[in-house]
């Protein structure tokens, strides 16, 4: 576990923070330096919603070092509300209800632990929608 | 009683539950043959990736999302817990970044076994009422832990709940005092390094848990001059279900005042967070003008009381985030066997 690169990414992994090309339009995540629509540099930062749907799954049987506590899980291809897509693990879900294109939404969960003693690491996992609000 | 200057009230509120619930009858089943009384139905169970900084982290976007504020103008993030995953390092600091309320703000996390929570509130209404801050985060939040077979085993749940401190004027419920009764009392408590809480039997009820609840609840009353009928609303917190009901009863409190606040029956205790989040569960369905009375309670051991009013805001926001119905009605059994494993009572290695 790389400590200075996960306190770098600590933004996009706790709330998806996200940018938006100044150039094209497009919603870029994770952010960059380089536009992948269009190759420019100009960028704003933006907060995305945290809702999309599921695109693809997988469930993990035998998960790699570091994840078998958690297994079975599902790993998912979510589509973002504004356009990018991201991988991420499902939680709170049953392997059997998980259908593409389900509707969720983003929470901060534990994602690994280094050992009893070191870092605890945090980020996005996507969840079923708990509730449609106004 | 505590008063500040310029009124301060709840801008935002937000609770969270986790999925999982573990039934007292399961406990029963594994260590009593299934005999004797169950304290409750059912305790809420946090998940393999839950702890208590993932779980403020939702109860503060839920309390953001009502408020409408934005976060850069939080001034202090209290989280109240004892059970903050790391020994030495701020729970209080990862939800102020994950919620943007990072890097002009105060952060620390606070304990005083159930008592955390609301003590976070009384210190929020202190900097937002003495103008220090516009707003500040308390959170009481826990993942409480039982020694297996132990009494609280049956009670000891996850979950909790945040309240953003504003100004009376953008406020959906105003606190109009509070009072604290604090004492030195050995009913319950939890070593450096050890795993499991200990607690000392006689001291839990008479000494301990009536005497500070009933004693600031009935001084609040006296300082202000009210009585439990100029009430909508009481909650207290909750260790089980029979408390509550006789320390409402012993204030002159009606079941009527009670049940809705009263979540300990499907939830479970869940410590830092249990009275404060019967305090959302009302939030969620009360009317302006509304009046309610809550009373914390902290092992060891100590009650915060409040006297809080319903404003005309409160209609526009109950439903701009998940009410905390909708967390209880969310939910999935467990059995004790996956409970072990989800609340890694298992040695893997
Ligand atoms: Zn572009």
């Amino acid at each position: 576990m790389s400590i200075p690169r996960n306190w770098r990414t600590r933004q996009q992994r706790y709330s998806l923070k996200a940018e938006v090309c100044n150039a094209c339009g497009n919603t870029i995540f994770p952010p960059r330096d380089v536009c992948p629509h269009c190759a420019e540099q100009k960028q704003s930062w933006t907060n995305l919603s945290g809702r999309g749907e599921i695109y693809s799954f997988t469930t993990m049987y035998s998960a790699p070092a570091g994840f078998e506590e958690y297994a079975p899980y599902t790993m998912a291809l979510v589509k973002l509300a504004e356009g990018p897509m991201i991988t991420a693990q499902l939680t709170d879900v049953d392997t059997e209800d998980v259908k593409i294109g389900m509707p969720v939404e983003m929470v901060t969960r534990k994602l690994s632990q280094d050992g009893d003693e070191g870092q605890i690491l945090y980020g996005y996992k996507f969840r079923p929608m708990l509730r449609q609000v106004a | 009683m505590l008063k500040p200057d310029r009124d301060v009230g709840i801008v935002g509120y937000g609770a969270y539950v986790p999925r999982y619930r573990l039934p007292a009858s399961e406990v029963a089943r594994v260590w009593t043959d299934g005999s004797g009384g169950l304290p409750i139905k059912e305790k809420a169970v946090a998940g393999l990736d839950e702890d208590t900084l993932s779980m403020s982290v939702e109860a503060a976007r839920n309390a953001l999302e009502r408020a409408r504020i934005d976060p850069s103008e939080i001034r202090a993030v209290w989280v109240g817990s004892e059970s903050h995953p790391y020994a030495v390092k701020p729970t209080s600091t990862i939800v102020a970044e994950a919620i943007g309320a990072a890097p002009s703000v105060q952060a620390a996390d606070l304990e005083f076994a159930c008592k955390a929570g609301s003590e976070a509130i009384v210190m929020g209404m202190g900097i937002v009422g003495s103008g220090m801050g516009r707003y500040v985060l308390a959170i009481g939040m826990d993942t409480a832990q039982a020694r297996p077979g132990d009494a609280l085993e049956y009670t000891a749940a996850s979950g909790g709940a945040a309240f953003l401190i504003g100004p009376a004027a953008e406020s959906a419920a105003v606190y109009e005092a509070s009072l604290s009764h604090v004492t030195d009392t050995p009913d319950f408590w939890r070593r450096a390094y050890a795993h499991y809480p200990s607690h000392g039997h006689r001291f839990t009820g008479e000494p301990a848990y009536f005497e500070h609840v009933t004693t600031a609840g009935r001084r609040l009353m006296a300082e202000l001059g009210t009585v439990p009928a100029d009430y909508n609303y009481v909650v207290l917190h909750q260790p089980n279900t029979k408390f509550p009901q006789r320390a409402a009863q012993i204030l002159g409190f009606t079941t009527e005042q009670l049940k809705t606040g009263l979540l300990v029956p499907v939830i479970g205790n869940t410590y830092a967070g249990s009275s404060l989040i019967g305090l959302t569960a009302i939030l969620d369905i009360a009317k302006p003008g509304d009046r309610i009375f809550m009373v914390s309670f902290g092992s060891g051991a100590g009650s915060d009381a409040f006297s809080i009013r319903v404003t005309d805001r409160i209609t526009e926001i109950q439903n701009r985030a998940p009410q905390t119905q909708d967390y209880i009605a969310r939910r999935k059994v467990i059995d004790y066997a996956t409970y072990v494993r989800y609340r890694h009572k298992l040695q893997m290695k």
